[in-house]
């Protein structure tokens, strides 16, 4: 740590870049929370880690016997189709939960020391990454049985993980800074992230919905886009096209910055906030 | 090295239900002053106190220190690194071991796992538990807690360091540790800033003392003047 640092309470950067600049300076706090997370949440449990992997598959199984046998869905090479949605969707919902959670629990810790109030946000999105890559392991595996040929098309998978990121990163931003005035958002947020899931095709074909309206129903939703991301190149086997990739890429940075600038004019009121 | 030059004043603005309330048009937004006006200059090497009543804004005041709340109006100027003593449930987390533990709290201070490595040895010698290292924090009595977190606070000299009414936990010989280490850092220049309500130990251990009540300083003094002043006010 850098000692002969000076605190001049009057000499601030703007907030924006301020936090940015924390941010940064405690990288390997964030790292330190998220093994701590992680740590902690399979200490106690006999599977473990494994658990993370067991999630989705067993969603995936549930969802396989309710859509082929009850409703008789006919989508090809179905399991990868939900394991795709739900690993994707997972992510987001576990990010977007956790910020507001986390930060409105770190009451007896940002106020004793002083921690950048973005860290709650990242340390989300770091545990979320965690669990992202090692759910990727599951769909490794089933995408052996059924001998699908990995394609080129996998290398734009970082930049599905990238706009996945910045998207969930600024809405946890922007729900962290309303649970601060309101508590209650956490409660309101789980069920529209419950609506929101139904509504984003992560398990159903998107044959389902009635062409006259499927463009609209889709299009104007931002998990649309965000999920096509990850299964163009593990379902579809193609590159994601250009129009999906521009929209994807501007609604994550829009919300990102957006969330960013709400939550950093507000973060010097937490300490005494929470 | 820390010299603090400080003129602040501090205000926790409350809404109360806010929405019920917009609606019948009572919106009230409270004003409540944790500190007003408080004014003063800490230098290099001095052991200061505060005393006053619970609520007098004592750990206001060292929040805006910590940099844990700016200042309303005025400003807050500080040289060198701050370390807090942090209680169990602040940075600790009880399910991880003692040894996770101090990784934990020595990122919280700023420094990397390289650099908690290299302390370890040391941190836990002085601590004295190396018996229970690798056991869960919830394991751990609340003295043993102090005593850890004590050790990394202050394993490297902190500039600053600020202790609020916690050394009472522990038994004789760690307090006397703790205290010879405090005296130490002294010497070496550290500021101390000890919050308690024991006038016994503000008069052994600080030179200068502050009387806080409701926000307002009442009197900036030798320890001894304000610890005599404080006590009969509440005689």
């Amino acid at each position: 740590m850098n000692e002969g640092q000076i605190y001049d309470s009057a000499d601030r950067p703007p907030r924006v870049i301020e936090e940015l600049l924390d941010a940064f300076r405690y990288r390997h706090l964030i790292a330190e929370f998220v093994r701590r997370d992680i740590v902690t949440r399979y200490k106690r449990s006999v599977l473990g880690v494994l658990w993370t992997m067991l999630n989705p598959l067993g969603t995936m199984l549930i969802m396989m016997v309710v859509f082929y046998q009850l409703f008789h869905i006919t989508t090809p090479k179905y399991p990868i189709y939900v394991l795709t949605g739900l690993i994707s969707w997972g992510f987001f919902s576990q990010v977007t939960s956790a910020a507001p959670q986390t930060l409105l629990w770190s009451g007896p810790l940002i106020h004793r020391v002083y921690i950048p109030r973005t860290l709650f946000a990242f340390t989300s999105v770091g545990a979320g990454l965690v669990n992202l890559v090692l759910s990727f392991v599951p769909l490794a595996l089933i995408m052996a049985i059924l001998r699908i040929p990995p394609s080129l098309s996998l290398l734009s998978l970082p930049l599905a993980v990238l706009l996945m990121t910045l998207f969930s990163l600024g809405l946890g931003l922007l729900l962290s800074t309303w649970t601060v005035y309101f508590p209650d958002v956490i409660d309101i947020y789980s069920i529209v992230l419950t609506a929101w899931m139904y509504l984003s095709a992560v398990f159903y074909p998107y044959e389902i919905i009635p062409i006259a309206y499927r463009w609209w129903f889709f299009n104007l939703n931002p998990m649309y886009h965000l999920i096509l991301l990850f299964r163009d190149p593990l379902y579809y086997g193609n590159w994601p096209s250009l129009a999906h990739v521009g929209a994807a890429s501007l609604v994550s940075i829009s919300t990102l910055l957006v969330g960013w600038f709400a939550f950093a004019r507000k973060a010097d009121e937490l300490a005494y906030r929470i | 090295m820390s010299v603090v030059y400080r003129v602040t004043k501090e205000r926790i603005a409350s809404l109360k239900e806010y929405a019920i309330k917009r609606v019948r048009r009572e919106v009230t937004h409270e004003q409540f002053w944790a500190l007003r006006n408080v004014s003063l200059e800490l230098s290099r090497g001095e052991v200061f106190g505060i005393v006053g009543r619970n609520g007098a804004g004592k750990s206001t005041m060292l929040k805006v220190l910590a940099k844990v709340i700016r200042p309303t109006e005025g400003r807050v100027w500080v040289k060198g690194h701050v370390a807090p003593l942090l209680e169990m449930g602040a940075g600790f987390h009880p399910e991880l071991t003692g040894r996770e533990n101090v990784y934990l709290y020595g990122a919280l201070l700023g420094f990397t796992r390289e650099e908690m490595e290299a302390k370890f040895q040391r941190i836990v010698d002085f601590a004295e538990i190396w018996d229970f290292i690798d056991n869960p924090l919830r394991t751990y009595s609340s003295g043993m807690v102090t005593r850890l977190g004590f050790s990394i606070a202050t394993d490297v000299k902190p500039d600053v360091l600020i202790v609020d009414e916690i050394l009472g936990v522990g038994d004789e010989a760690f307090q006397r540790k703790s205290r010879q280490r405090m005296l130490d850092f002294c010497d070496q220049d550290a500021t101390v800033i000890l919050v308690t309500h024991n006038a016994a130990l503000m008069r052994s251990t600080c030179q200068r003392a502050m009387w806080l009540d409701r926000g307002e300083v009442k009197m900036i003094g030798s320890a001894n003047e304000v610890a005599d002043a404080y006590h009969s006010s509440t005689l």
